[in-house]
């Protein structure tokens, strides 16, 4: 289909062992700049492991992956970095006990002056942590606010902000929303979406399919480390993907258990 | 500190209920400031007839003890802030007077080459404990705890084995120790005789603080000790990092045991031990969170300075000097609750 533009990062024919453990069996993906690509999952389908190569952060045990159509290997999440992929880890890898400002440049300081009196540009850090909030519509009190005190969704912002601020180019994020109640989840959505018109490459990890849906352009769906299948947007529905997501014939067979108990004990309001 | 208070141009309604009360509260050292306050007027009640507000030799010496204590309790505090703890930190003092010691008066060392090879004694005793915490994943308290115990062995073992006493005199005959002494044991301001220990403490003091607060380095201290992991994630170098602190905190205790035997000729072999938990001491009274991550070097200056007044405090208050170790221990646990109901009620005034 679209095999004269390289896609911006995609993964072929990806496997993982842990020994005798198989997480993941010949997985492939893809995503485009301006697009999202959702990864769906149970728990324990893989989607852990599936990051953890994308982000560098483990080799795979076969296959291969490709930014802008050339293989590249990652030896730690720093390369990855380095070619402008940045993940949005579950735990945010952000410091509680530490200022936004602080945790927004963490591990990228600015700095001025030269060498022994070379220091953290800690007006800069305040200044742009402000000014890149905002541009993301993000409202903060105070970025001198330990970040354990933000709620859970402003946190998911500030971590999706920096990771753009910072150049990157796939966004990969790993369950933003699973931890959210539902108004929280929506913020996160919205910034998923912004990141999109903004250009960048998105890679949502999620085991909630009405999530997925609103924001992807494409799904991926995984299930005890195989993949159930890809589909682009048009070419299924939500009732479908929630279905597949939940293995269909299981879901089926959850459904007629429930019916079951149901029957036994009268059904709520009765 | 022209931190915090007034830095937002663009008022915010919700920002209203942080008034002054409020960020001061949320400094970690504030309860060691206010502590060293009650302390210093404590002794001016029950010392007064000596003069503790009005002798400046009694000035002198508590902040030369306070120096003693305060120099190494700044690295100490960053090593706690970063996570991790070093109980190596006294005993190096003895060794690496020892090795002073030894350099000058067995091998007949020029005292400056002899300075300079225990100063890189003490960066390698602390890169193999930080090599030692982060290969092996082993808490620092264990670890530097074998490196304590493993050294002060050594110190009385191998000082019998030489000297065949307990100590290592005649440092003074070495060559070049006239021009050392006014850098580490000099004294000024004639009749009061302030020791140049104290120069070094609050230059230190002034160091670690801007470290902390003002540099890469500083920022990655806060992240290793908050969330290792979460730093590494984020590309923080948190294995360099962490050894660095140990480092920094062996090469200081070297220099405060330079120090010491240059100051008094010679030195014991026990020299130092002990002195590991006064510094944690004066760290935790400081603000420091034993579980890293939180803290203050200013804070820990406060601290040195409280254990430095007691310790000279009830001696000339004329109590019995044991009561020195009692003293810090009630100011340790208070200081830790007070510390701990403080940060929460911060906590409660910024969340939500």
């Amino acid at each position: 289909m679209s095999e004269q533009k390289p896609h911006l990062l995609e993964a072929r024919g990806l496997c993982k062992y842990y020994g005798n453990v198989v997480a993941l069996k010949d997985i492939s993906a893809y995503v485009n700049a301006g697009e999202v690509t959702c990864v769906l999952g149970d728990n324990g389908a893989g989607k852990s492991s599936f990051i953890k190569i994308l982000s560098g952060a483990h080799p795979p045990s076969e296959g291969e992956l490709l930014v802008d159509g050339e293989a590249v290997h990652f030896s730690s999440p720093r390369d990855a970095r380095a070619m402008g992929i940045a993940t949005v880890y579950q735990d945010l890898a952000m410091v509680p006990l530490m200022s936004i400002w602080r945790n927004f440049f963490l591990g990228a300081e600015p700095t001025t002056g030269v060498w022994p009196l070379r220091m953290f540009d800690v007006k800069k850090a305040r200044a742009v942590v402000r000014s890149e909030l905002r541009g993301m519509g993000i409202d903060i009190r105070d970025p001198d606010q330990p970040v354990g005190t933000l709620s859970g969704g402003e946190r998911q912002s500030v971590a999706i902000a920096r990771a753009i601020y910072f150049g990157a180019r796939v966004l990969i994020l790993d369950e933003p929303t699973s931890a959210l109640g539902v108004k929280q989840a929506g913020v996160v959505l919205r910034y998923i979406l912004m990141a999109r018109e903004r250009g960048v490459a998105v890679i949502f990890i999620t085991h909630n399919p009405h999530h997925a849906y609103p924001v992807g352009d494409r799904f991926v769906i995984l299930n005890r480390g195989r993949t159930l299948g890809s589909y682009d947007r048009g070419e299924i529905d939500q009732t479908e993907l929630v279905r597949l997501m939940a293995g269909g014939a299981e879901l089926a067979e959850l459904e007629h258990e429930l019916a079951t108990i149901k029957a036994e004990i009268g059904s709520p309001g009765d | 500190m022209p931190d915090t208070a007034a830095t937002a141009p663009p008022a915010d309604e919700r920002l209203a209920r942080v008034n002054l009360v409020a960020t001061l509260v949320g400094r970690p050292d504030i309860g060691a400031v206010f502590g060293a306050i009650a302390v210093f007027f404590l002794f001016a009640y029950t010392a007064s007839s000596v003069g503790w507000l009005s002798d400046l030799g009694i000035w002198s010496q508590w902040l030369d003890q306070s120096a003693q204590y305060g120099i190494v309790a700044v690295p100490v505090a960053l090593l706690m802030i970063g996570g991790e703890f070093d109980l190596s930190a006294g005993v190096m003092v003895g060794s690496s007077g020892l090795l002073l010691g030894l350099l000058t008066t067995r091998a007949d060392w020029n005292i400056w080459p002899a300075i300079a090879v225990v100063l890189v004694f003490g960066a390698a005793i602390g890169f193999v404990n930080g090599y030692t915490v982060v290969k092996t994943k082993l808490p620092s308290f264990i670890v530097t705890l074998g490196t304590f115990f493993i050294l002060q062995g050594v110190n009385a073992g191998g000082t019998l084995k030489i000297t065949g006493t307990v100590s290592i005199q005649g440092i003074d005959a070495a060559s070049g120790f006239n021009s050392a002494r006014p850098f580490f044991a000099s004294t000024v301001w004639s009749p009061y005789d302030f020791k140049v220990n104290i120069i070094w403490w609050f230059g230190l003091t002034v160091a670690g603080a801007w470290l902390l607060a003002r540099t890469r380095f500083g920022n990655w201290i806060y992240a290793v000790g908050g969330d290792a992991t979460a730093a590494r994630n984020i590309g923080v170098p948190v294995a360099r990092t962490k050894i660095a602190l140990f480092m920094m905190t062996s090469t200081t205790s070297a220099l405060l045991g330079i120090i010491t035997a240059i100051g008094l000729r010679g030195i014991q072999a026990n020299e130092g031990v002990g002195r590991e938990f006064i510094f944690i001491i004066a760290a935790v009274v400081g603000g420091c969170l034993l579980t890293g991550g939180f803290g203050s070097v200013i804070g820990s200056a406060f601290g040195a300075a409280i254990l430095g007044m007691a310790s000279i405090g009830i001696i000339v208050s004329q109590w019995d000097s044991n009561w020195v170790y009692a003293f810090q221990g009630v100011i340790l646990v208070l200081a830790v609750m007070l510390n701990a109901a403080i940060r929460a009620r911060a906590a409660g005034a910024r969340a939500r």
